[in-house]
């Protein structure tokens, strides 16, 4: 429709563009695009060629040699005890992810239907509390979680990122639910359901984009995550990022276990991503645009 | 989305008149107050636990020394300051917060305005957008690659002297030179090799002859030239100073002719490494061969070094956000009325005067909100630095939060100045949370 509107009146320069300039923007956006796979292409192929191959030429010559490409890389990676770590970071998404669901989604409901004295100046805490910068509680929560016991554990690296989770996800759900009918809601409370049915049966099936929408960015959020990790997670315990980070210092030497190692921490994130994306853009949305 | 929707009690809070009236309002069918402690407690426990008491607990610590009972009062804040360390952690946090934001709003925009004219913009949104999956470990592993010092193995280099190379020529060899001897014909002089007689063989030595395995024998000299050549054999033997059968030519040098100090003439030696001055009337003349004839090539940039290494953290950082300002500033865009646009092109407007005068304004509000959650992700940058930038450059690339961590977990040993850093982080970040509990209560009012 953009085309339509454009051809109404042009000048001559306008004209020009319009003939050319169709070719041109594909040629500068596939130039774009290209720049912005290259780098990722470049990993993949690093992961895929043997040390020697890697110390020799660059990975794009395997655009004429493709006989080199190998797993060794990945054969090795797995047999180090790489596998451990991997677990770890399932073990440590996972909870994180459905504890924020099913926290922020009950405190949303409450900031959403319930009416309580102060419930407007709490909101406003929850969204003061979304850019707070997770340094500030790195120190102390060292010291809470020296008292708990629980340093060094998966549960004291999952409590936080379901804490540091939780004003966003509040904040989400809390303007999803807003926006459901209140009829639904009325008609369920006329019938006498208790508050926990109606948030179980009316509620929570309605918000299921939403909550897929907060469940991806959760899980890509903890999955990511390093600083945490790196903090609070000690070495049985760690998971993939922690693992490849201890890996960095002798970047030249280890590029066959970082690169496949990298390589596999991202393909996770990506399927979801690929099979989400919708949900993504929405929460993206949501959270950020109003 | 919200904020046609009706609330129970009435309208949601636009100020604090409003929370009062709220509060008062005769409370319809609905849960008792108390219901609504149940469905919070579990929400307020984590964050009065694991978000708030933290920040009472920092600016406490703060005022301690690396030994939690050691009082200094401010002076932790005092070292933020004047530490040279940490004020290379706050120059560089200035250099994030002021390019970054722009750059991946802008390139957001452009990106944003041009997929509507593409065909396949699902495809390149796609693209653009995937490194918001990724880790930003991973990214940076990536961008480790992407800078390798070798154009052998670094695509920013291989890219950077393939362009390069395609404007310069540098066909030269480095570390040839002439024999340091009476016998020699040449001699250096000023990085140039001169001859020093009234010859018009130059013999050079200095390269391993199994890297000109491939180039050609060296010709005889022409009767109005002379020849260069690499004056070993590979195995040994041949006579010095002499063209052997089996001496390889230098090829591409550049070589002129000297009378009284003066360039006359100049010359490429051909692949034989012969070169003629066809136009020379008979003399006495010297030849030389520049300096740049043995210069190194051109490396390409040391991306990870200390004065690039923000700047090329900064690159991989615009990788991984300019999709998420694209995708936001999209949908914007999708959110224009279409007949203000058309409007405008009918009374004759340009595209450009349609993009300054109707799009941008029009844009604003999402601008602005890409641009402060940039900023605010700015100020919190510690992955990807802590990732690139070598161990050895980490000092120069040093931002806020990975000194906060350095100096509290990374055996800095300080917490007392790793809490009042985490402190000061919270304080740049104050505005922005400002700005957004405004932004809620305009949007909701």
């Amino acid at each position: 429709m953009a085309h339509e509107a454009v051809r109404i009146q042009r000048g001559p320069l306008g004209r020009l563009l319009e003939r050319t300039g169709g070719g041109l923007v594909q040629v500068i956006m596939v130039l774009i695009a290209l720049f912005w796979l290259i780098p990722t292409l470049g990993l993949l192929v690093v992961s895929l060629r043997d040390d020697a191959a890697n110390n020799s030429s660059g990975w794009w010559t395997f655009f004429t040699k493709p006989a080199q490409l190998t797993f060794e890389n990945y054969t090795n990676l797995l047999a180090s005890g790489f596998t451990s770590s991997f677990w770890n970071t399932v073990l440590i998404t996972v909870p994180a992810t459905l504890l924020v669901i099913g926290i922020s989604s009950m405190a949303g409901y409450a900031f959403a239907w319930i009416d309580f004295r102060g419930r407007d100046s709490l909101f406003l805490v929850v969204i003061a509390l979304l850019v707070v910068p997770i340094q500030i509680a790195l120190i102390p929560i060292a010291k809470l979680y020296g008292f708990l016991n629980i340093f060094g554990s998966i549960a004291g690296v999952v409590l936080f990122h379901v804490a540091f989770g939780l004003p966003f996800a509040i904040f989400l759900l809390r303007n999803f639910f807003v926006g459901i009918p209140r009829s639904l809601l009325e008609a369920a409370r006329m019938d006498g359901a208790a508050e926990w049915r109606i948030f179980a049966t009316v509620v929570f099936p309605l918000a299921k984009p939403a909550i897929a929408s907060l469940g991806i960015f959760q899980f890509l959020w903890v999955w990511n995550d390093l600083l945490v990790a790196l903090v609070y997670a000690d070495t049985a315990n760690q998971p993939m990022t922690k693992a490849l980070q201890s890996q960095m210092r002798q970047f030249g030497t280890n590029i066959d276990i970082l690169s496949s190692g990298a390589f596999l921490s991202l393909i996770i994130p990506l399927v979801l991503f690929f099979a989400f994306q919708r949900y993504f853009v929405q929460g993206l949305l949501a959270g950020s645009v109003k | 989305m919200s904020s046609t929707a009706p609330a129970p009690g009435g309208t949601i809070a636009a100020g604090s008149a409003d929370i009062v009236e709220t509060a008062k309002a005769p409370r319809q069918l609905g849960p008792s107050p108390k219901m609504a402690i149940g469905f919070l407690a579990p929400a307020l426990i984590l964050l009065v636990a694991w978000v708030i008491y933290p920040i009472v607990y920092s600016i406490w610590r703060s005022l301690f020394g690396s030994n939690d009972s050691d009082f200094v009062g401010l002076s932790n804040y005092g070292a933020i300051f004047t530490d040279s360390s940490t004020l290379t952690t706050i120059r560089n946090n200035i250099i994030w917060v002021v390019v970054a934001p722009l750059v991946v709003t802008t390139l957001g925009l452009i990106f944003a305005v041009m997929t509507e004219r593409i065909r396949w913009a699902t495809a390149f949104k796609l693209i653009l957008f995937m490194p918001m999956a990724v880790s930003l470990l991973a990214a940076g592993v990536v961008f480790r690659l992407v800078y390798e010092q070798d154009p052998d193995k670094g695509v920013a280099n291989a890219i950077i002297t393939t362009v390069h190379d395609a404007f310069a020529s540098s066909a030269g060899f480095p570390g040839a030179r002439p024999r340091e001897n009476d016998q020699a014909p040449a001699a250096l002089q000023g990085g140039a090799v001169v001859t020093k007689g009234a010859t018009t063989l130059v013999p050079l030595v200095g390269i391993n002859p199994q890297t000109l395995a491939s180039a050609a024998q060296a010709g005889q000299p022409p009767a109005d030239g002379g020849t260069v050549w690499l004056d070993v054999v590979r195995g040994g033997g041949g006579a010095v100073n002499q063209i052997d059968p089996q001496e390889k030519a230098l090829a591409g040098l550049t070589v002129e002719a000297l009378s009284g100090g003066k360039v006359v003439a100049t010359a490429t030696t051909a692949d034989d490494g012969t070169y003629h001055f066809p136009g020379l009337t008979k003399g006495s003349y010297s030849v030389r061969l520049p300096a740049d004839n043995f210069k190194a090539p051109f490396g390409g940039l040391t991306w990870l070094g200390p004065t690039l290494i923000t700047p090329a953290i900064i690159g991989a950082y615009i990788w991984v956000w300019a999709g998420f300002a694209m995708v936001l500033i999209s949908a914007g865009l999708a959110g224009i009325p279409r007949d203000a646009l058309e409007a405008a092109r009918i009374d004759g407007a340009t595209e450009w005067q349609v993009f300054r005068r109707i799009t941008v304004p029009l844009l604003s509000p999402v601008l602005l909100v890409v641009f402060v959650t940039m900023i605010i992700n700015v100020l919190k940058v510690f992955d990807l630095v802590f990732i690139i930038a070598p161990g050895s450059v980490q000092p120069q690339a040093n931002v806020i939060a990975l000194e906060m961590w350095r100096v509290s977990f990374g055996g800095g040993g300080n917490q007392g100045l790793g809490s009042a850093l985490a402190i000061f982080l919270l304080i740049l970040v104050l505005p922005f949370m400002f700005f957004n509990i405004r932004r809620f209560r305009r949007d909701e009012g």
